[in-house]
């Protein structure tokens, strides 16, 4: 298991990728902490990054919001495009791109306001609805799709902070998708929950990929497995492998990717 | 891959339980392999104690057969194995399942002894045939668990090339035996024995195909069943090939 391959094996490209990812490197000051990626992100699919702690995909997906641009030491090289639009264009205002490529973080972290200003908060700001009816339904929406609205209808003025951990995770989700991205990145969104609220957001993840476009960084296989279309397996911070998800899980291609999700030591 | 590394993961107890699943499989393997050489030695030498001893070989082969199921249902259970633990796991509950339809065939040589010894002992007709059969198939039951033991994928595409040669033996044996007993119709009722011995064999050599296409599957996650042999290794080579 010492093989050692430089380029990514498996299929990292797809015919339309909503996000497209070439040559990116990042760097913590002179440390490089993702090492020439190179990958599609297809449009209305759920992509699941794996990998051992340290390995860049947390890095690598907080690169495909700007999110790193809050890190004074972090620099980006390479291109990213959405829709083959450049995000890191130096003229880009990120607040519209964030709009468009929301993000879900590990630990909930509603905003200390009611249930429904959690919601309406982006609508607002983004001056999508004109009228208080408007984002009203936006809220309605977004938290039934969420899965959340039978549990919160009647106390939509409560604190969001209230909520247990598993209803703040799916207010988050509700929070980011009232503003209709596009894309969805997700950071671990289940780790701080417990079995049957992991099932709900994965129950959800699988219902808003068929409108959205989802990235999740997980460190649970199984998740991965039972949420993603494709699994890519980064190390090191490079990319080793890049798959349909059954052949990740079944047969993967490479033995870094195969060590990692039997256990072995890679 | 040549190996499966299955002593290689984090998990010491993980190791240990799938160790044991592999030497449980080839000791089950073992099991049958030696009930198929002794009931096939007891049709030969009209040995009805020898047929009597596979009979009771079979009780311990499901005992077997149903904690090897266990110790896979325990797995998949405790450990959600992926990729080559997967597909070993998987391949253990497949592989147990046709080692114990092979031990049902040997059952079935073992009472054909019985009753080929009860008639009065040897008929020559058809032993020929047999004998030939046997040691073909009885080569390939051991060639498959030992592909099996040692991860021997060209082994095991050999038992699968020679399955193919054990059905055209068969199939003219059959002929053959079937030209007997319209010479002689007074040996139908032996001929008819040493047929149903010959169909046994046949069958076991169906199992020892099966178990040498589980290897090929868990070796390199390559599904190979009702694909003609040149198809097998066109994929296999390709496979190899994209690694």
């Amino acid at each position: 298991m010492t093989t050692k391959r430089e380029t990514t094996v498996g299929t990292p490209f797809v015919e339309t990728p909503k996000l497209a990812v070439r040559d990116v490197n990042v760097f913590y000051g002179t440390k490089q902490a993702v090492f020439a990626v190179n990958l599609d992100i297809a449009k209305n699919q759920v992509i699941a990054m794996i990998g051992p702690s340290g390995c860049g995909k947390s890095t690598f997906l907080r690169c495909l919001n700007r999110m790193n641009d809050t890190i004074e030491s972090c620099r980006v090289e390479g291109s990213i495009k959405l829709d083959g639009m450049d995000i890191y264009e130096s003229k880009l205002d990120v607040v519209p791109l964030r709009a468009r490529i929301g993000m879900v973080f590990q630990k909930p972290n509603p905003f200390p306001k009611s249930i429904f200003d959690n919601v309406a908060y982006g609508p607002k700001i983004h001056g999508l609805a004109g009228r208080r009816a408007d984002l009203e339904e936006i809220v309605e929406t977004s938290l039934r799709r969420a899965g959340l609205w039978d549990e919160v209808k009647d106390r939509l003025a409560s604190p969001g902070t209230g909520l247990s951990g598993g209803q703040q995770q799916r207010l988050c989700i509700a929070r980011s998708i009232a503003i209709s991205p596009e894309v969805i990145l997700m950071d671990e969104p289940c780790s701080a929950l417990d079995p049957i609220a992991t099932a709900k957001i994965e129950e959800l993840i699988a219902e808003l990929s068929q409108n959205f476009t989802i990235a999740i960084v997980t460190h649970s296989m199984q998740q991965a497995a039972r949420v993603s279309d494709r699994t890519a397996y980064f190390h090191l911070g490079k990319l080793i492998e890049v798959n349909e998800t059954q052949k990740v899980f079944t047969n993967p291609d490479h033995e870094l990717t195969e060590a990692y999700i039997t256990g072995r030591i890679g | 891959m040549d190996n499966l590394h299955i002593d290689q993961h984090i998990s010491q107890q993980f190791n240990s339980d799938l160790e044991h699943l592999r030497t449980h499989l080839l000791e089950l393997g073992g099991m049958v392999e030696a009930q198929v050489v002794d009931a096939v030695k007891a049709i030969e030498t009209a040995d009805g104690n020898l047929a009597e001893r596979v009979l009771q070989t079979e009780q311990e082969v499901d005992r077997r057969e149903i904690a090897l199921d266990r110790e896979c249902t325990l797995i998949l259970a405790r450990r959600q194995p992926a990729a080559s633990d997967l597909r070993l796991v998987l391949m253990v509950t497949k592989t147990t399942h046709d080692l114990e339809r092979m031990g049902d065939e040997a059952d079935k040589i073992a009472k054909m002894a019985i009753a080929i010894n009860e008639d009065g002992g040897a008929s020559p007709r058809g032993y020929v045939e047999l004998r030939h059969i046997a040691t073909n198939v009885i080569k390939m039951v051991n060639a498959c668990l030992d592909a099996f033991a040692r991860y021997d994928v060209a082994q095991a595409i050999k038992v699968v090339r020679d399955d193919a040669l054990v059905d055209m033996e068969y199939r003219t044996a059959l002929r053959e035996l079937i030209t007997y007993m319209m010479e002689d119709p007074r040996s139908i009722t032996r001929v008819m024995n040493i047929l149903w011995a010959l169909r046994a064999l046949e069958r076991i050599g169906d199992h020892a195909r099966n178990i040498a296409e589980n290897v090929i599957y868990m070796v390199h996650g390559l599904d190979v069943r009702h694909i003609p042999i040149a198809e097998i290794e066109n994929r296999l080579a390709a496979q190899i090939k994209n690694l």
